[in-house]
């Protein structure tokens, strides 16, 4: 069986990067917004559920200047975003590629499988397709979470024009409180799956550069833990089958 | 066809990230023309968007900001009208209109008003709830008779010049006031005495305070925030 496979198609690995500039514009200018006014009581009332209202987002992780400039590189910013995930997500349909993300009967035992194998629980890498149960679920949350973010988004960009979409948060600060917190999960799944890059998969990064992927460099065909067997090559002649390369 | 393959993805791949190594160390500045662009394209989909039937709705049992409404102008100190150096103040409605008009507060008052409960929209990311009560632009149009070529509103007050100008269908809003009255009194000078505009469809920026001027254009004109970067279009 072949070494090297096709595991991203083109499209797969330019929405990838592009929504890389996208993500790291938006939440750069995104925060540079929120610092203008860093807490999301109304003024005068009191919101229990933000433990570090009045307390601003480090400048170095901003973006735009002030609060004008970051919104206006929100509001452009906004467009390479929705265009760019709007190409993944019907090409994903289209091309039959989110048979690999959507959820099936298992992956939550396979999760926790994946879970005592990082702790050393569980001695062999759990068998697994294109992506681990773990893998599976994060990169399923993402575009949910995107979607979340955008919808929140539009919500507290028009509160009247758009007002229904508002309601559907409950109001403007509850809307404008939902796109900040689904717009730290996403940054904090996006954080995780770049350190699980490198300290788990590193050989993967070439699957989203030029498309192949060498299976015999597998976390399954290396039983590799972040950090450990990363360098190692599969001694088994034949690493389990992806899926067909289209 | 032959393209080797290789090649292009290196050249790709060394394209895209000196874009991004560009995006984050060049001066935004370069960047500027593309942000113009989208703005004009953002204000052409507001615009389209925009209803006199989306209102901004306010739940009967919504606590007012009250005291908490934050105060703000321009001026070194809160702008007081002085009666002894300027008369008495008036509303000037002018510009592209048949019938102006200069409207003392007592004029003012007595023509028909509304009060409404609506969100203050401030571009920083807050949100205040007042009861405003006050006469619908629309109403002011209507009696000064504006002319077709009126597409916009300029609306100019005495804080040290403040003014910001509006796209005619936001001003004729239904919820779009010249507000004398705030949460059952009249105005005071920390919200912009003695009337001011304000309407939940623009953001704050836009609801020029201290108002003294109504002026109908067929042409924008600007605004003090606009002018310094700030959205022109300023829609919620």
């Amino acid at each position: 069986m072949a070494r090297l496979v096709k595991r991203n198609h083109w499209i797969i690995r330019v929405t990838h990067w592009v929504n890389l500039v996208a993500i790291v514009l938006m939440t750069g200018s995104g925060m540079r917004i929120f610092n203008a006014y860093p807490r999301f009581a109304r003024p005068g009332e009191h919101f229990r559920l933000y433990r570090w209202e009045g307390h601003p987002i480090p400048d170095w992780l901003t973006f735009g200047g002030w609060l004008a400039g970051a919104r206006h590189w929100h509001f452009a910013a906004m467009w390479l975003l929705v265009a760019n995930a709007v190409v993944y997500l019907v090409f994903l349909f289209l091309h039959g590629e989110w048979r690999d993300l959507a959820p099936r009967r298992g992956d939550l035992r396979d999760a926790v499988e994946m879970v005592k194998f990082y702790l050393f629980v569980r001695r062999d890498h759990p068998h697994q397709g294109k992506h681990n149960a773990l893998q599976k679920g994060a990169y399923f949350a993402m575009p949910i979470l995107g979607a979340i973010i955008v919808l929140s988004g539009l919500a507290i960009w028009k509160p009247v024009t758009l007002g229904f979409i508002t309601a559907l948060f409950g109001n403007y600060k509850w809307a404008r409180f939902v796109h900040f917190v689904a717009m730290v999960l996403l940054l904090l799944l996006a954080l995780v799956h770049v350190f699980m890059v490198f300290a788990v998969d590193p050989y993967s990064l070439r699957s989203m550069i030029t498309g192949w992927y060498d299976r015999t460099r597998s976390p399954e065909a290396r039983n590799a833990r972040p950090f450990y067997h990363l360098f190692a090559r599969a001694t088994a002649p034949d690493p389990p089958p992806e899926r067909a390369a289209p | 066809m032959t393209i080797d393959r290789r090649r292009f993805l290196t050249v790709s791949a060394a394209t895209l990230s000196s874009a991004l190594f560009a995006a984050c160390n060049s001066d935004p500045k370069s960047a500027h023309k593309l942000l113009a662009l989208a703005e004009r394209k953002n204000e052409l989909l507001e615009r389209g968007l925009f209803r006199h039937t989306e209102m901004d709705v306010v739940p009967a049992s919504a606590k007012l900001a009250g005291n908490d409404f934050p105060k703000y102008f321009i001026s070194e100190r809160m702008p007081v009208w002085d009666t002894a150096a300027n008369g008495a103040w008036r509303l000037e409605v002018s510009g592209a209109v048949r019938r102006p008009l200069s409207l003392s507060l007592d004029e003012l008052t007595k023509l028909p008003s509304i009060t409404q409960t609506v969100d203050h929209f401030c571009v920083e990311g807050w949100n205040a709830r007042a009861a405003w009560t006050g006469v619908r632009v629309s109403d002011l149009a209507r009696l000064a008779q504006i002319t077709p070529d009126a597409h916009y509103v300029d609306f100019a007050g005495f804080d040290d010049g403040y003014h910001e100008s509006w796209d005619l269908d936001s001003a004729m809003h239904p919820q779009t006031l010249v507000a004398y009255g705030m949460d059952g009194r009249m105005l005071g000078p920390a919200h912009g005495a003695p009337a001011r505009v304000h309407s939940p469809v623009k953001l704050g920026y836009k609801n020029t305070k201290y108002l003294t001027k109504v002026v109908f254009l067929p042409a924008r004109n600007g605004g003090y925030w606009s002018d310094q970067g700030y959205e022109w279009y300023g829609g919620t």
